[in-house]
């Protein structure tokens, strides 16, 4: 595949080369003529326009056909379908703007192509027209401000309760790991400066003093109770790192010196996702490419890549130095019953620091 | 040696800035071929890596701290270096006193050495990446702690404090710059070129000089706090730090101080990298469709709110920064503003080309194009600008192509169509036409096949600024993509060879210019050929008419330049 690819590559820049070189020999006879666009050149360039209308609509629908089971995943989360309407409504107009305007630019600049002798239209003001591109605009954007802003409150919105669970996710080079409220559901006091007490197995810097901290629970994976609100609290312990969960449509950085928040209500199970018929149809895909790629490393006499099943991903999105590519954390969602049966078999900070 | 190297004359200067400004475009751009080839094929072993990166690339393949280093010098070479000093700092020098009737720069001296630190700090971005440890490498916006440690990157050593002490000359340069164009615009104006009959192109400048004298102090106070905080010991950025196994010493300060500070300039910056492109075509479009430009007071009304507002809207870079929500909703209103002045000016554009009589010549090619990646990439910024959508495709490739179409190519476009449009008046000779349509064909297919399929990657979720998908399988089925956009980015580097070769084989051997090729009607044109100092043998002519009186019913030819006074009962156009 490499090889092909490089060929490719090999051959269009050698197809650059000999064009240069035959412009060059252009360039040389055309010393003598004029260098301002005739008809000639204004009818050729024209349709050319003409042309480019068609290469961008057929680039948008080959793209759209190719990779359109690419975008947005369905969304796993409660504001997830909310964001998506806003998305589609957005994404609609976008489009609508996109394929008029681009029409209209293109085929005047191919209507209207100059021709010796004739003369242009001397027009040089129209209020009214002015008046209708402004108000347009302000209408459709007050409509689209207000929705985009009803959904930032709702989803922004952070409320402390007794029923949801939170956690906090703790970033640093290169990893993340999750603590949970324990028993008393208050996450315990912490800072860096804590991180070196009893011979660094406090990982995320519990103050001990504190009797909340107790009960934490840190672990490398994160599971989360479907159906649950979840409070995200962000710590880093180093540089800029940002949570980005994109199938919660969920993200927020995690910034050193202060903690951040972000909540959702996941309610689709990771087992639950696994068997959407989209899910399964990318997974296959995926497998597929992998099998190939497989067969590439084996013959190279390396180990094949193991079958891929889905799980959601915690990302770092903010860059945060070498092995930024590679800062992630496993997502669980599982039912209520699965995820206290997780939870209570993992040690407490009491228990870790004895 | 006063003449080429420490000319004080504005036209040499403006050529200075230019071949300045295209040789770091060539490294800009050839950085990204080498960090497109590690994208398309990850991690593999490639002798171009080891000719080009030597230790950095051991057995050919590329390091990750050097591939966030190349992402990062891309960035800062292209938006300061080509955008703002090569396309501003050519054009703004070029044509400020030509088109408004003067004999040069309000101040000559200050404009020389505007351009010397300018050539100042260029030089030591370049030596930055001759550094043992390698070249600043925490992206462009270099948001500490990540840029203030030399514990979390190897490029936040020297090669940070090159690249701080670089960008706070080049804001000198910059500052010096604009105060002179203000300053001659508002002062040297010839008799009879009142605010209303500049040419757009000059009001752009105008504008633009005013937004870079507010904002880009700002990011010169946040260079010095990063400075202190890196060298001195301070804490204006960084808290609560445990690294490589050490807890250091800061206490009290904030990233997010530091990412207002640096968007403060940072969002007016992509306006100062963009109206100067706009201004450029305004002129190339009314000029090439042998009409007036629609809307004349609109398009001057739309800069100045363009202005206002880049001012007001940096903290939609910062939506999920931890800054109140409450300030994400300012922000989301101000930001969407935006898109208002701006789609009166594309739909003034489409309207200007309206029964035209378009001589569709290279630069006038490139002004379409503009228009056209300027609505593209503007229509993807009503998804980012809007707080709630920016939860998940903000730092995403989404951004990368909506950026790069929107004032990346965009301002590269009105570069391009700059210089081809106004080469006979920088060098007095032609360049060739057929070659200028083979580059702009290619880069506008090119453009839009990298970034067009961009935008899917985006809107799968993956993260910019990653080394390589691989360690994700769930991205396994986006590789293909990326292959693609490699391509059309190597063919893309490659149409710019055209334009080079063009460009210097046509200031050596190109037919020599007429004095108005374009049947124009700016001042610029009415000066000779030759350059001199000056730019006017005798008197400097009056100004009598706006500067788009194309094909006007009543006129002979279909334009009438400036300084031509109105005839027995013609009345100049209320506009």
């Amino acid at each position: 595949m490499t090889a092909i690819l490089t060929l490719t590559v090999l051959v269009l820049i050698g197809i650059s080369i000999w064009q240069i070189s035959k412009m060059f020999d252009l360039s040389q006879t055309e010393r003598n003529t004029s260098q301002v666009a005739n008809d000639n050149d204004n009818n050729t360039q024209g349709k050319l326009m003409f042309a480019f209308l068609v290469f961008i609509y057929l680039l948008t629908l080959y793209s759209f056909y190719a990779w359109g089971d690419v975008l947005l995943p369905e969304a796993a989360s409660e504001h997830g379908s909310q964001y998506d309407n806003l998305m589609w409504i957005s994404f609609a107009l976008i489009f609508f703007v996109q394929t008029v305007t681009q029409a209209l630019l293109y085929y005047f600049s191919y209507k209207y192509r100059g021709q010796k002798g004739k003369k242009a239209l001397f027009y040089a003001d129209n209020d009214v027209l002015e008046a209708i591109w402004t108000i347009i605009p302000v209408i459709t954007l007050a409509g689209l401000i207000l929705y985009g802003l009803y959904t930032w409150t709702t989803i922004m919105t952070v409320e402390e309760n007794d029923e949801a669970l939170v956690v906090e996710l703790y970033a640093q080079q290169f990893n993340w790991k999750a603590r949970y409220s324990g028993q008393d559901g208050v996450l315990g006091d912490a800072n860096v400066r804590f991180l070196q007490d009893f011979d660094g197995k406090n990982q995320v810097g519990i103050d001990a003093t504190d009797p909340n901290g107790l009960d934490d629970v840190i672990v490398q994976e994160l599971h989360l109770p479907v159906g649950r609100e979840i409070i995200f609290k962000m710590r880093s312990q180093d540089v800029l790192h940002s949570a980005y969960m994109p199938h919660f449509r969920a993200q927020m950085n995690c910034v050193p010196g202060m903690i951040t928040e972000f909540a959702f209500t996941p309610v689709i199970t990771t087992d639950e996702m696994r068997q959407k018929p989209d899910m399964i149809a990318k997974v296959k895909k995926i497998n597929k490419i992998r099998v190939e790629k497989s067969k590439a490393l084996v013959a190279n006499g390396e180990e094949a890549l193991e079958p891929y099943t889905f799980d959601y991903l915690l990302l770092c999105n903010k860059i945060c130095g070498a092995s930024h590519y590679n800062m992630q954390m496993k997502i669980i969602v599982e039912t209520p019953e699965e995820y206290e049966k997780w939870i209570a078999q993992q040690p407490t900070f009491a228990q870790v620091i004895q | 040696m006063t003449k080429y190297i420490f000319s004080q004359d504005h036209k040499m200067i403006a050529k200075q800035y230019l071949i300045t400004g295209l040789f770091m475009g060539i490294i800009g751009i050839a950085m990204s071929l080498l960090f497109r080839i590690q994208l398309a094929w990850p991690e593999q072993s490639f002798t171009i890596f080891e000719v080009i990166l030597g230790k950095w690339a051991p057995e050919g393949v590329m390091d990750p701290n050097v591939y966030l280093a190349l992402v990062t010098i891309h960035g800062t070479i292209m938006v300061f270096f080509v955008l703002t000093a090569g396309l501003s700092g050519t054009f703004s020098n070029l044509l400020i006193p030509l088109q408004i009737g003067a004999r040069d720069m309000a101040s000559g001296l200050l404009n020389m050495i505007s351009f010397w630190l300018f050539f100042l700090s260029s030089t030591i971005m370049i030596a930055s990446l001759f550094v043992e440890a390698g070249p600043a490498a925490a992206g462009w916006t270099i948001y500490p702690p990540l840029s203030a440690l030399p514990q979390a990157q190897p490029g936040s050593g020297l090669g940070m404090t090159l690249w701080l002490v670089s960008m706070a000359i080049f804001i000198a340069s910059s500052l010096l710059g604009s105060l002179n164009y203000i300053v001659t615009v508002i002062n040297l104006r010839t008799k009879g070129m009142s605010m209303s009959r500049l040419p757009l192109t000059i009001w752009a400048f105008f504008v633009t000089a005013i937004i870079g004298v507010v904002s880009f102090p700002v990011l010169l106070s946040a260079a010095l706090l990063l400075i202190m905080d890196r060298s001195f010991g301070t804490s204006f950025f960084l808290s609560d730090i445990f690294i490589q196994g050490e807890v250091l010493h800061y206490q009290g300060g904030s990233p997010v101080l530091y990412e207002h500070l640096f968007w403060f300039l940072g969002h007016p910056e992509v306006y100062i990298v963009l109206l100067p492109a706009l201004g450029i075509t305004s002129e190339i479009i009314a000029t090439n469709s042998r009409k007036p430009i629609f809307g004349y007071r609109a398009m001057v009304a739309s800069i100045l709110a363009i202005a206002f507002l880049s001012t007001i809207v940096w903290g939609h870079h910062m939506f999920i920064s931890g800054m109140n929500p409450f300030l994400g909703s300012v922000f989301t209103f101000t930001t969407l503003l935006i898109a208002i002045p701006s789609a009166v000016k594309a739909f003034n554009y489409i309207t200007t080309l309206w029964k035209g009589n378009l001589q569709l010549n290279p630069a006038m090619l490139f002004s379409i194009g503009l228009v056209s990646t300027f609505i593209s990439g503007g229509l993807t910024g009503i998804i980012l600008g809007d707080s709630t959508l920016d939860i998940n495709v903000h730092d995403t490739y989404f951004v990368v192509a909506h950026f790069h179409l929107v004032m990346g190519i965009s301002a590269l476009y009105g570069l391009f169509a700059g210089v081809y449009h106004w080469f006979p008046k920088m060098f007095g000779k032609m360049m060739n036409k057929n070659l200028g349509y083979v580059h702009f064909w290619v880069t506008a297919v090119c453009a839009y096949g990298v970034f067009f399929p961009m935008h899917f990657i985006g809107m799968a979720g993956l993260p910019r600024r990653y080394y390589t998908n691989t360690n994700f399988p769930y991205f396994d089925d986006i590789a293909d993509i990326n292959i693609v956009i490699s391509l059309f980015a190597f063919a893309a580097g490659a149409a710019q060879l055209v334009f080079l070769y063009n460009f210097i084989h046509s200031i050596f051997y190109g037919k020599a210019a007429e004095q108005n090729p374009w049947k124009s009607n700016t001042m610029e044109w009415t000066t000779p050929v030759e350059h001199m100092h000056g730019n006017w043998p005798g008197e400097i002519p009056e100004v009598h008419r706006w500067a788009y009186d194309y094909s006007k019913p009543g006129q002979e030819e279909d334009w009438v330049s400036q300084i031509v006074p109105l005839k027995e009962g013609e009345e100049e156009l209320q506009h």
